[in-house]
């Protein structure tokens, strides 16, 4: 059995998860500060690829990213390299389509940290800095850690998206849900089947996580993380 | 040590207008919950900005809308003490109070002499590793007031500290931070909307309501003679009736219907007069004919309270249909005892002789 798909996946996974923990985050943080009618349409547009089909999200990032469009064309010139299918163009698909998971997940955990906390740090002359690392980070922290592994998940199962931007090429971009795809298609049952019990062990022990964090939350008498990410 | 105050702030549902001038010493901030106390002292740190108006500490300017000066509160160094006391829950008492000393002490040794030396003054040896979650609510004051003496604060600002706790301990908070505040060399605002507090705590007072400040006076002063009817209700008088001038030294208690005198001078323009339930003394029928400030009353209710009597009476001269419907109704109190030997000697529960002291008699605009 060839284990390129599972490398793949994993690492599309953790690295759009990386990118999306610190985006959502910052993201939920500054909205939330935003004027409302602002915040509501941000909210709105960052919110989108949690609810559009994953073929949509597909289609658009082609249009941003594919070799003739201003983007894709641009990078190409510069950089001499393709933005879509290579193995890295399913973390633009992942990422797109996780960012809303955390940046909602995040969002709640802020609304609920108390304000007066970080009040009560300004007035001891903490720096702004300090008071975000230290205080509301730590305080906030398990719904955050929730928020990053429900996008971990996302990112690792995503499909739609990164088939249309990413292709199956077999050793390249092949990834765990496009092989179970390919293989299916090409009546290779059997081995369909291996991925398909790599898949739900890996996503088992996710939601395990996740329901872990959950626990520890509930004990401490905080909010509790939503799985759908919404408040 | 002297702060100055005059700042507005338009709130939608009503508008922060306060001014005043504490000068060092502990000066309350009296007023109704919702009436922008805790806004003034957010405002005062830096937490809020006001629409307009000035902030001056020991001539230091914090805010000066003209100026555009607003002070970030990190520069202000005053301290706050939360209604929540607000300790930061993921750290130790140890890390929450050398929070405190990061601003401004980077030598780590000093630091950690400076902690002890304040957790033995706090009394929280032993609790340097405890989370604020597994504190009990006076340790969590303690905790929060440590915090706020190690960051030598100029001002003190605290925002009812003891809303937060039970009775009892209260009481005994109240009398360690008594202790503290005296040997706090700044001035200490003390917001509270309990009037035993700020009379126990504080030199001076302000009343506030609705937003608006009144002049800051002595304590004593507002206890002994409120001038306005607000000022009253909040000093806990309970008894008032409307009133006009009926000649020198009296006036007509138009809601209970009767001439009463007064001692001393009445503000121009009053309108109300006010008696403390505690001030109004039963008298003996037989006694009562001719004596001054004296009326017969119809008792409603008698109600026994922890540790006294509250008896509600209606004048029976009380006639007028514009009257209040508050001000219809007379509440005495004293003690079960008084009471009781006075039911001995008078046996006629349906009515009751009440008398008030001409200097009792406060009136008021």
């Amino acid at each position: 059995m060839d284990w390129y798909p599972l490398y793949n996946s994993l690492r599309i996974a953790l690295i759009s998860s990386v990118i999306v923990f610190f985006t959502g985050i910052f993201a939920a943080y500054y909205i939330a500060k935003l004027h409302p009618v602002v915040k509501g349409i941000l909210d709105v547009v960052l919110t989108l690829p949690l609810v559009l089909p994953p073929t949509v999200v597909g289609y658009f990032l082609l249009v941003v990213l594919g070799p003739r469009r201003p983007v894709g064309a641009w990078v190409l010139e510069v950089f001499h390299t393709r933005l879509v299918m290579t193995w890295y163009s399913g973390i633009f698909a992942a990422a797109v389509v996780a960012f809303p998971l955390m940046y909602r997940t995040a969002r709640g955990a802020f609304e609920s940290f108390d304000e007066t906390l970080a009040y009560s740090g300004q007035t001891l002359g903490l720096s702004n800095t300090y008071i975000f690392w230290k205080i509301r980070m730590p305080a906030c922290r398990q719904g955050i850690m929730a928020g990053a592994v429900l996008a971990f998940a996302r990112a690792l199962g995503e499909y739609g998206a990164t088939s249309m931007i990413a292709g199956y090429t077999p050793g390249k971009t092949a990834t765990i849900s496009t092989t179970v795809y390919q293989l299916w298609r090409t009546d290779n049952d059997a081995l369909a089947f291996r991925w398909v019990v790599v898949n739900v062990v890996i996503s088992a022990i996710v939601l395990l996580i996740v329901n872990l964090l959950e626990k520890r939350e509930r004990a401490s008498g905080k909010s509790v993380v939503h799985l759908s990410g919404r408040n | 040590m002297s702060l100055y105050v005059d700042i507005k702030k338009d709130l939608g549902s009503f508008v922060l207008e306060t001014k005043f001038e504490a000068d060092g010493g502990v000066t309350g901030i009296l007023g109704a919950s919702g009436c922008g106390k805790s806004m003034t002292l957010r405002c005062i740190a830096g937490i809020l900005k006001p629409d307009e108006g000035r902030i001056e500490l020991d001539g230091r300017v914090f805010f000066d809308s003209e100026k555009k000066i607003n002070l970030k509160p990190q520069q202000r160094h005053v301290g706050l003490l939360f209604q929540n006391y607000a300790l930061f829950p993921t750290m130790t008492v140890w890390q929450n109070l050398m929070a405190a000393l990061l601003p401004y002490e980077k030598d780590k040794t000093r630091a950690a002499s400076a902690i002890r030396l304040v957790m033995e003054k706090f009394a929280l040896d032993g609790l340097e590793k405890r989370k604020p979650g597994q504190l009990s609510g006076g340790q969590q004051q303690r905790v929060a007031l440590a915090r706020i003496f190690l960051s030598k604060p100029q001002v003190l600002l605290l925002d009812e500290p003891f809303s937060a706790l039970d009775d009892f301990l209260k009481w005994k908070l109240e009398l360690e931070l008594a202790g503290l505040l005296e040997e706090f060399p700044g001035s200490t605002l003390f917001v509270s909307h309990s009037r035993e507090e700020i009379y126990r705590l504080c030199d001076r007072v302000c009343v506030m309501e609705q937003g608006s400040s009144s002049p800051v006076i002595p304590v004593k002063q507002l206890f002994e003679a409120p001038v306005s009817r607000a000022a009253a209700v909040l000093s806990g008088c309970k008894n008032y009736s409307r009133a006009r001038p009926a000649g020198e030294n009296r006036v007509y208690a138009s809601d209970w219907g009767v001439t009463l005198e007064y001692q001393g001078e009445a503000p121009r323009d009053f309108k109300y007069i006010g008696v403390r339930s505690h001030y109004i003394y039963p008298v003996l029928s037989k006694e009562a004919k001719g004596k001054k400030n004296t009326f017969c009353c119809e008792i409603i209710r008698v109600i026994e309270d922890v540790f006294s009597i509250v008896i509600i009476l209606k004048p029976k001269g009380a006639a007028d249909p514009e009257a209040e419907a508050g001000n219809r109704q007379i509440r005495a109190e004293m003690t079960k005892d008084a009471w009781r030997e006075f039911c001995r000697c008078e046996k006629n529960p349906g009515e009751l002789w009440i008398f008030m002291e001409s200097r009792d008699i406060m009136v008021l605009t």
